[in-house]
């Protein structure tokens, strides 16, 4: 009788649950070879320790991630209706849902590398190249003014990249701070004054009757709410914008404009001649009601703004580029906003030159 | 046999017997008072198809499925949590099943690229990094391990997360219903670790699936070494597609994410990967904006079953059953009280069956019911003396941000009329 099979025996009758240390190896499996190891060992740590040699620059990622990303993620990384928002959300982890997104939220880098280089693109995994991930991780930085547009992300530099929110986690604290507190004896009788409903699930009434039911995203109340980010109906945060001061017409400004208007220029033409497309065009727009130009097709939180008397100024379109969401709630322009007030100013300054 | 069959062999229930007997069924509706019928009951009286002529043969489905009078009880989806099946999440329909184990047709699913179709013969599990022998095991290698049995729940650390901020969802299937609980049978992930040698420096195994998410998570080695388990069949069969054939890991106790399914690759590491999985998602933000991490444990939580919104009374006054299930992922469910009146008073439950470590409890208590409007909860009490707490407790802590780890007590408002709905209380 083999020497494994009588420590099988013997360890069984003493812990019945689990199988305990064994003395020697089974001699079961064989060897991982280096080349397989090399295969499937991708996961990238914090320290860097797994990312391959490489670069790509801000300029590449934009390309790479309009073919391979913005699908889903949008063209700015602002995702498109229930897709992962992978740029915003600045210091709104401590409000009322809070939007996170790699600048916001993630604390380290080489998780975003990781993720886009093993999980990602969807439906398509596994076929970025190491320089591509580079390029595509770059622009995502970028999209949260992280670096600049010349920023070329490589191994090298690779953990000098700083992320908002690295000390913002704390390892699970629960059983200093909450199991004594919910440790203690229970009540059984009397245990409150009164008893009063305060919330009914009914009021909201987004409970599927039909198992197939596939209520579209944008009639639901928790849009923003993935199962993983599952939280309760997003509540409109309309936040207070300081628009851009009126100024004179300034050729540097409007030149600067310009080049942020690249932003833009995907969804509105601007110019002679220009006309509609994703977005309308941008000709005539200042003046115009919210909502205005003739034969474009808008959202209703467009329509109603312009219904409610607003009319696109300096000031409102200012407001607008700052918080496209915000100021105008539900309306279906995808873009996350500009952050910076200079380039709200100098897009203002181009529109206001270019678009009449 | 399909309709058409069984009809032509007389088996079918005609439509005027289906009509009496829907007569039937519906003077119980009335209440408990209709026992004493009023005229003989033609399901006794009459000689019925099933009691004259035959019924399937063997054979008839070499792998049965349940009968159709059960086919609402099914695996929902909510369609506006997510934005594409793929990487989506459904709910176990516990209002209508009894006992602790999920069937595993009917057990939630939550995939993030996919339910993948994978041939044994074409599964690798693969051990590296600080360990003596990197090795390659084949599905066949795992089967000449020493096997264990165990039954463990899965909770998704979201389950209940919709109901953060507010009551949302009107069922027990979507508020509680990213569980299961299984009996699973496998290989400890100690007997592996031991195969390849787990050197002094390794304190953490990254456990990785081989679907195209490539779902990853970091596990402290104490786990991995204690009751991890490796799993490859569920309920005494093969673990089906959207459990992860042909194996998939068992974390008992711990948050669903971390079972990765379709388990391909164990790295023995010096310190965590922090994958999006545990940074990005599966991480708890506090009211100040700071967030939690490595919250693994799922806390101890009971919920009715019935009745509940999809189970409302329909037999009026009388007997009536109040069940549910409790559950504890540091341990095993000691006691589970409810509450009639909304969390006043409480009353110690019947436990089915004694609870057991990591795993369902089912909760029984018999009352006789008057038509009483009923804000009906449960509370679970595990070995650690942990009370589950109320959503105000938990807010108090944390915020309303929260997304994961909603172990709080539920409340039902029992109407007088039977029906039942999701609510907070003061």
């Amino acid at each position: 009788m083999s020497k494994f099979r009588n420590l099988v025996i013997a360890t069984a009758l003493t812990a019945p649950l689990a199988v305990p240390a064994f003395a020697e190896p089974f001699g079961l499996g064989r060897a991982a070879l280096p080349e397989e190891i090399a295969a499937w060992n991708l996961d990238v740590s914090p320290d860097g320790t797994g990312l391959p040699p490489g670069s790509g620059s801000v300029a590449d990622g934009e390309e790479l991630f309009s073919d391979r990303c913005a699908v889903c993620h949008g063209e700015f990384a602002e995702g498109v209706d229930n897709w992962p928002k992978l740029a915003g959300g600045m210091d709104t982890l401590n409000r009322k849902d809070p939007l996170k997104t790699v600048g916001s939220y993630w604390p380290y880098l080489s998780t975003v590398w990781d993720y886009a280089h093993r999980s990602m693109p969807f439906g398509n995994a596994q076929t970025l190249s190491a320089d591509e991930t580079y390029a595509i991780v770059a622009y995502i930085i970028y999209s949260n003014d992280l670096v600049d547009d010349d920023f070329v992300l490589s191994n090298e530099n690779f953990l000098e990249v700083e992320m908002p929110n690295a000390d913002g986690f704390i390892v699970d604290d629960r059983e200093t701070v909450e199991y004594p507190e919910f440790s203690k004896p229970a009540c059984m009788e009397n245990c409150k004054e009164s008893v009063e409903i305060t919330a009914h699930a009914t009021v909201l009434d987004v409970t599927p009757n039909d198992p197939n039911d596939d209520a579209p995203a944008a009639e639901a109340p928790a849009t923003d709410a993935p199962a993983e980010e599952a939280a309760a109906p997003a509540a409109e945060a309309a936040t207070e914008v300081a628009a851009a001061a009126p100024a004179e017409v300034d050729p540097a400004l409007v030149a600067a404009g310009e080049t942020v208007f690249k932003k833009c220029k995907a969804c509105h033409k601007i110019g002679e001649g220009a006309k509609h497309a994703t977005g309308p065009s941008l000709n005539g727009v200042v003046g115009r009601k919210a909502g205005g130009a003739d034969g474009f097709k808008y959202s209703p939180a467009m329509i109603a703004a312009g219904e409610g008397g607003m009319v696109w100024d300096h000031e409102t379109i200012g407001a607008y580029l700052k918080d496209p969401k915000g100021f105008v709630p539900k309306n279906k322009m995808s873009f996350a906003g500009l952050k910076k007030d200079d380039d709200v100013a100098a897009v203002l300054a181009y529109i206001e030159a270019t678009g009449q | 046999m399909d309709e058409k069959e069984r009809e032509s062999s007389g088996l079918a229930m005609g439509r005027r017997g289906f009509l009496r007997a829907g007569a039937a069924a519906g003077a119980l509706v009335t209440g408990a008072g209709a026992a004493r019928a009023e005229g003989p009951d033609p399901l006794i009286t009459e000689v019925q198809p099933w009691a004259t002529g035959f019924g399937d043969g063997v054979d008839a489905t070499p792998y049965g499925l349940p009968i159709k009078y059960e086919a609402d009880v099914v695996r929902r989806n909510v369609g506006w949590l997510t934005a594409d099946v793929i990487s989506s999440i459904n709910f176990t329909p516990i209002h209508a099943l009894e006992g602790t184990i999920t069937p595993q047709g009917c057990a939630f699913e939550r995939h993030h690229s996919g339910a993948i179709e994978m041939r044994k013969e074409d599964y690798r599990l693969m051990i590296h990094g600080l360990v003596d022998r990197p090795l390659v095991f084949t599905y066949e290698d795992l089967e000449r391990f020493p096997r264990v049995n165990q039954t463990y729940f899965l909770e998704c650390a979201a389950n209940s997360g919709m109901e953060w901020a507010g009551a949302q969802l009107n069922g027990v299937q979507f508020t509680q219903g990213m569980i299961h609980n299984m009996e699973y049978t496998g290989v400890t992930l100690r007997t592996l670790l031991e195969e390849a040698g787990v050197q002094t420096a390794g304190k953490w195994v990254y456990v990785e699936g081989a679907d195209a998410s490539s779902n990853g998570r970091s596990i402290p080695i104490e786990k991995a070494l204690d009751d991890c388990l490796i799993a490859f069949k569920a309920n005494g069969e093969a673990l089906r597609k959207e459990h992860g054939y042909p194996v998939r890991l068992c974390v008992p106790g711990w948050e669903g994410n971390m079972w990765v399914k379709w388990l391909r690759r164990i790295e023995v590491m010096e310190g965590p990967v922090e994958s999006r999985e545990e940074t990005s998602k599966y991480t708890d933000t506090l009211e100040d904006g700071t967030s939690r991490k490595w919250t693994w444990v799922m806390d101890a939580k009971s919920v009715i079953t019935s009745p509940s919104p999809q189970m409302p009374i329909k037999h009026g006054n009388g007997p009536l059953v109040i069940t549910g299930l409790a559950w504890s992922g540091r341990g095993a469910i000691t006691k589970v009280d409810v509450s009639l009146d909304g969390g006043k008073n409480w009353k110690e439950a019947r436990l089915a069956n004694p609870g057991q470590p990591m795993a369902l409890t089912r909760f029984y208590l018999d009352i006789n019911w008057q038509g009483e409007e009923m804000l009906l909860q449960a509370r679970a009490t595990d070995d650690t003396g942990y009370v589950q707490p109320t959503k105000d407790q938990l807010r108090a802590i944390r915020g309303e941000n929260s997304v994961y780890h909603n172990n709080a007590i539920q409340t039902w408002w029992v109407k007088s009329n039977g029906e039942a709905e999701n609510v907070e209380v003061s």
